[in-house]
């Protein structure tokens, strides 16, 4: 008898918890769907208001011709025209030195990566991960400071695109170095045992059978280091400066996209030539993480 | 220890005296001697932990990988040390299979079986390429069910036919010996009992030391059996002695199932 009340109490109590933990997920999902929009907010707005604001700007001279002078622009906005000429100069120079970048904190950024994650509990490799750790933290103002002491002032004698690629290297690097150390962890160890049962050199596993493996990991680890980098303001204007010409020259001042942003900011008859730069700007980045979102999603079938 | 009475000429691995240490002090296989038959299939089995994969792994020297373990002792493969042979040779006479199918995934099926060529740099030209693919993936019987997609990924094949793969990919590069750690565990009955077969009759080209935890598996197609435990080899003998009447009471307590 006195099980069967027992029974009947805990039917009635678990009803009641039952309804109550109904109201409670409603809260909750409520709290999360606030939460989630005031997050994504932002970026919609941030969009919405570069493609209100940009759109007009954007034709195709936007794209092929180098920054106007301040009195063009001052004549346009005066007569009411959209301002003349592009931004041509920033894209070459944006291009320029990110690619030069790309080339030193790939092939270094990689092997470092391939380094810690062979050695993972040797001290040697233990320090060289905390130093990669606080690189990663420096400030980028910082980096192009770095940079102005070592290239401008003693290898290319003043503002360089080199001195800019500089610092978006040191950025670069240990965004490299660790993507391909986990990248590398997630490769499970039988398959690079396997090559060793075979007898496989070190460097042939490395080439022909971890790298493969791990590919789509470092393409997706340098393309978001690349999205990181190539908004950096900062250590470019202490290091390319800028340009009002498309320059290829790694031995001169060079204009890079967010510089562009920061001169026409700067000048009160360009203002109208933000909103359509860094509309470019984002969609570039936005471009590159959707790339390696999408190599990420198909990594996973 | 019992000892099988191997003629000399008949053994291909001469195992000496083998200890393996993963840290320092710590054996996880202790003084291992054994003479394995040419041309048959030997078992390997013990209690989970008891060094039957360390065993395995010190004879390719897969050990050198890690430099933290302490490998002992000698091996000989037809009479010659293997520690004074190059990793390439020791290891294209000495085949080994893993546990878990591991393809090499970013490769196609046909590459897989040539893998131990290209990997080494060693140039084959077109007709000595499908030479070996067909050769190989016939002999574990995969060609008739792959030779139409030769050029896709081995990791869209069955765990089963990965397995197999595996092999065939040791076997492309013609071993002598061919170690397998429980190449069964991760497979279904029928995959098992094709790799079964498949071993059975591998046996006659080729040395197989098996690695299993199944006791009825190593009954069923291993012609000597090693009993391993605590990293010791306990007892070593034909297969059929070793079940019937097992000379160790530590033999005889594993086989009637009182540890496993
Ligand atoms: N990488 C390692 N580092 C440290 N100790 C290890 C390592 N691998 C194995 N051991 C230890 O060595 C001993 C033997 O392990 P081993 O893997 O050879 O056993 P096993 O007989 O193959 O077992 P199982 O049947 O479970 O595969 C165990 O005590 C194990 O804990
Ligand atoms: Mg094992």
């Amino acid at each position: 008898m006195k099980m069967i009340s027992i029974l009947k109490k805990t039917d009635a109590q678990v009803e009641r918890k039952w309804d109550a933990r109904f109201i409670k997920d409603k809260i909750f999902t409520g709290f999360i769907i606030i939460f989630s929009l005031i997050t994504i907010s932002p970026i919609v707005l941030i969009i919405s208001k570069l493609i209100s604001k940009g759109y007009k700007q954007l034709n195709w001279s936007f794209f092929t011709e180098t920054t106007p002078n301040t009195y063009q622009a001052m004549l346009a906005v005066n007569l009411g025209e959209i301002i003349p000429g592009g931004v041509l100069n920033g894209i070459t120079g944006t291009i320029l030195m990110v690619l030069i970048a790309s080339i030193m904190a790939i092939p270094i950024g990689i092997m470092v990566g391939i380094f810690l994650y062979e050695n993972q509990t040797k001290k040697y490799a233990v320090i060289v991960k905390d130093i990669t750790d606080i690189l990663q933290g420096v400030p980028s103002i910082v980096l192009g400071l770095i940079s102005y002491f070592w290239v401008v002032k003693y290898i290319t004698n003043g503002f360089s695109a080199l001195a800019g690629s500089f610092a978006l290297f040191i950025m670069m690097l240990p965004l490299i170095i660790r993507s391909t150390e986990e990248t590398f962890k997630m490769i499970p160890v039988s398959i690079k045992e396997a090559g060793f049962a075979l007898g496989a050199p070190y460097h042939k596993i490395i080439l022909k059978v971890m790298i493969p493996s791990g590919l789509s990991g470092l393409i997706t680890g340098i393309l978001l280091a690349i999205s990181r980098v190539v908004g950096e303001t900062a250590p470019l204007m202490l290091t390319a400066l800028g340009s009002m010409v498309v320059n290829l020259n790694i031995e001169k001042p060079t204009s890079a996209l967010p510089l562009l942003i920061w001169e026409f900011y700067n000048d009160p008859n360009m203002v109208d030539l933000i909103w359509a730069t860094s509309l470019l700007l984002m969609m570039l980045v936005l471009g590159l993480n959707l790339i390696s979102k999408y190599i990420i999603s198909k990594r996973n079938l | 220890m019992s000892e099988i009475n191997v003629n000399i000429k008949d053994a291909v691995l001469e195992i000496n005296n083998v200890s393996v240490a993963y840290n320092k002090g710590n054996y996880a296989v202790t003084n291992v001697s054994a003479a394995i038959k040419r041309n048959k299939v030997t078992a390997i089995m013990g209690p989970s932990g008891c060094g039957k994969s360390t065993l395995l792994r010190a004879i390719n020297r897969m050990h050198d990988l890690y430099p933290n373990i302490i490998t002992e002792g000698q091996v000989l493969l037809n009479g010659k040390d293997t520690n004074k042979m190059s990793t390439i040779m020791l290891r294209r006479k000495i085949g080994m299979v893993f546990q878990r199918p591991n393809p090499f995934p970013t490769m196609s099926i046909a590459d897989n079986v040539i893998a131990g060529y290209n990997l080494n740099g060693i140039s084959l030209n077109k007709t000595e390429k499908e030479e070996i693919i067909e050769k190989s993936l016939q002999d574990v019987a995969l060609w008739n069910e792959v030779k139409d997609s030769l050029n896709q990924k081995g990791t869209f094949l069955s765990g089963g036919q990965q397995q197999r793969l595996c092999i065939a990919r040791a076997l492309a590069f013609q071993p002598e010996v061919i170690l397998l750690d429980e190449p069964t565990s991760a497979l279904d009955p029928i995959s098992t009992k094709k790799v079964e077969e498949l071993l059975m009759e591998l046996k006659e080209k080729y040395t197989i030391l098996l690695v299993t935890h199944n006791m009825s598996q190593a009954a069923r197609i291993s012609d000597n059996s090693m009993f391993m435990y605590l990293g010791e080899l306990v007892e070593y003998g034909k297969t059929k002695e070793m079940f019937i009447n097992p000379k160790d009471k530590r033999t005889d307590e594993y086989l009637t199932g009182k540890f496993s």
